[in-house]
């Protein structure tokens, strides 16, 4: 009576998506050029990347929603490109790509995709219940769809995706359009999902949701990797921490520069406009008490000093190049 | 199939033991065995499909005065400067509304709706026979464009259309309607496929009017200039509205129709097997690739 889920897994070590030189193009753009890219087992791995990454088309390739030109694409361990109708029975797909029926009720589209995905009569109207209960959305599973709030039809369109028991889940995009308070939720209901188990891919550009929920982050842009790890691993590599102090009078700024340059590993950084300079530190605490100590010691008058530690947004502008 | 049934069918089960029907609410959902089938899909999108029909009454409501308003204006604006020999205009009307209410209806919208709203790329990654959804797509549609038909029929009783014949004729007249609607039901899930947008849909539905215009559907074909007649006079529209007609309305109509009974029935429905076909393929390869 257990879930079979665990027993689904692909044997040990072997990753839940593997992608080898993968590319797909729209006349002269190449969403996908050369994408390599490997998903672990029983982890959540975050692609992450701006628009027009390829992120979505990488979705879809996983999804055998289209087939690439080229390279290869294994799925729980199946040849997505040889065999996508056995992929298609190990994967759910939630986000932009996927749909919600506004005419139905929630548990009639919870049914419906359910009874899609193989299971009969009862047996959907089970995992209909289980998934509502799963999803919070018990209470209103009677009800039309088309008066759920933004965040309600989201959690549905996650419960859709999981009455199949899919030993995969695609998220593309899951929490875009959604405010900050709605996304927070949908984050929980992520969570609870992985805390099973699942093995999840979701693509975001919002480096916090890759931050949040990913235990291994794919950075990808103009259609191919340009960096993995995880989140730590990843912030280590924009650098260390930095001491940052924005000085009330900007006149202030040389002097501040001068106290904080002894105390960094690098150069200070100034943004003149912003009156704002930073510096690279090792032992940022220690390091942090002494700037505090010097500044006061002059009698600057300071808008705000703080200890900051690098953002995977750092990370991303770092790699991709983009301006700051 | 699931592993919760074989688990209950293989360990005998006592009065103690939970049954299926009281099992604990909150059930772990196990993976189905096996994919859905042919049938179970097409139905299940089938009903989502008119569900959805019967709880928006914007197609509910609008597509049902849209038909009604056209038969009223055609058949008190337009009929009397309309010469049909020795039928009614009604009688001449009536049939061929029923015969291609296909071709009005919502199909190519409802389609591109589903396409662009992301369903059609749920229901693609999922384990289903895919050519299933379009076959379940067309048993809808078929239904909704009957639903016209049927309402097209009852308002035409109520302004005076009568049927000629007996009630066997009748109801052969309706099994053909029903062929007609399934074969037209491809025709605009072909379009919608290609179409994309409802909106560019909508726009799209309308390349068919020239084929509901020339043909005999609104007049007889004898009215229209000489270049024109062997168009109208060979085209599927003509043939499905002409067998009809032949059927509801007895034998003295064949001198207006051209032809004889048997003649327009069997051209009929080589007619609806050749279109339904064609477009049903059409529409799968379209749908392949999407």
């Amino acid at each position: 009576m257990r879930s079979t889920r665990t027993t689904h897994q692909p044997p040990s070590g072997a990753p839940a998506i593997e992608a080898l030189g993968l590319t797909k193009r729209y006349g002269g753009t190449h969403a996908l050029a050369g994408l390599d890219l490997i998903a672990p087992a029983g982890k959540v791995t975050a692609v992450l990347g701006p628009n027009g990454a390829g992120k979505t088309t990488f979705v879809k390739a996983v999804a055998t929603l289209l087939s690439p030109d080229s390279g290869q694409l294994r799925v729980a361990g199946i040849d997505a490109l040889a065999d996508p109708g056995r992929v298609r029975r190990s994967i759910g797909l939630a986000g932009q790509n996927a749909a919600v029926e506004p005419a139905l009720t929630g548990r009639e589209n919870l049914v419906m995709v359910a009874r899609f995905f193989g299971h009969d009569r009862t047996a959907a109207q089970e995992a209909a219940v289980s998934v509502l209960d799963e999803i919070d959305l018990t209470a209103d599973a009677d009800r039309p769809v088309k008066g759920y709030s933004g965040g309600m039809r989201r959690r549905l369109d996650l419960g859709a995706s999981l009455v199949g028991a899919p030993k995969i889940l695609l998220l593309d995009e899951p929490t875009t359009g959604l405010d900050p308070r709605t996304r927070m939720e949908l984050w929980d209901s992520i969570r609870a999902l992985v805390s099973r188990g699942t093995d999840v891919l979701l693509t975001t550009q919002y480096l916090e949701e890759a931050d949040q929920l990913a235990d291994h982050v794919v950075i990808i842009d103009h259609g191919r990797t340009i960096a993995n790890g995880t989140p730590t691993e990843l912030k280590a590599r924009a650098g260390r921490d930095m001491v940052e102090v924005r000085v009330a009078n900007g006149a202030d700024l040389a002097t501040v520069t001068a106290i904080l340059a002894p105390l960094g590993s690098e150069e200070p950084r100034i943004d003149e406009p912003g009156r704002r300079v930073a510096v690279p530190v090792i032992d940022g605490t220690g390091r942090l008490a002494d700037a505090v100590r010097s500044i006061s010691d002059r009698g600057i008058e300071l808008d705000d000093i703080g200890l900051r530690r690098p953002t995977l947004d750092e990370v991303f502008l770092t790699l991709t190049g983009a301006a700051a | 199939m699931n592993t919760i049934t074989d688990h209950h069918t293989a360990v005998p089960t006592s009065d103690l033991e939970p049954s299926p029907g009281t099992a604990p609410r909150r059930t772990i959902i196990t993976a189905p065995v096996n994919p859905p089938t042919v049938f179970a899909t097409a139905n299940t999108y089938a009903a989502r499909t008119v569900r959805k029909f019967m709880r928006t009454p914007q197609l509910l409501v609008v597509s049902s005065l849209t038909s009604i308003m056209f038969l009223l204006i055609f058949r008190y604006v337009f009929g009397g400067a309309i010469q049909t020999g020795g039928i009614a205009y009604v009688d001449f009307l009536i049939p061929a509304l029923a015969a291609v209410s296909g071709l009005f209806a919502g199909g190519a919208v409802g389609v591109a709706e589903d396409a662009d709203s992301g369903m059609f790329d749920r229901l693609r990654s999922l384990p289903i026979p895919r050519s299933a959804v379009l076959l379940g797509r067309s048993m809808a549609d078929t239904a909704l464009i009957m639903w016209g038909t049927f309402v097209s029929i009852a308002v035409g009783f109520i302004v005076g259309f009568r049927v000629h014949t007996g009630i066997g004729t009748a109801l052969a007249a309706l099994a053909l309607c029903v062929l007609f609607a399934a074969a037209l039901s491809w025709v605009m899930i072909f379009l919608g496929l290609v179409s994309g947008t409802a909106q560019a849909a909508q726009g799209i539905s309308f390349a068919v009017f020239p084929l509901i215009f020339v043909s005999s559907a609104y007049v007889p074909v004898k009215s229209m200039p000489g270049w024109m007649q062997p168009i109208a006079d060979n085209q599927p529209v003509t043939a499905m509205v002409g067998a009809v007609r032949a059927l509801v309305l007895g034998g003295d109509t064949q001198a207006l129709l051209g032809h004889s009974t048997t003649w327009l029935v069997s051209h009929s429905i080589v007619w609806s097997v050749v279109i339904g076909g064609l477009f049903a393929t059409l529409a799968s390869r379209r749908f392949a690739k999407l």
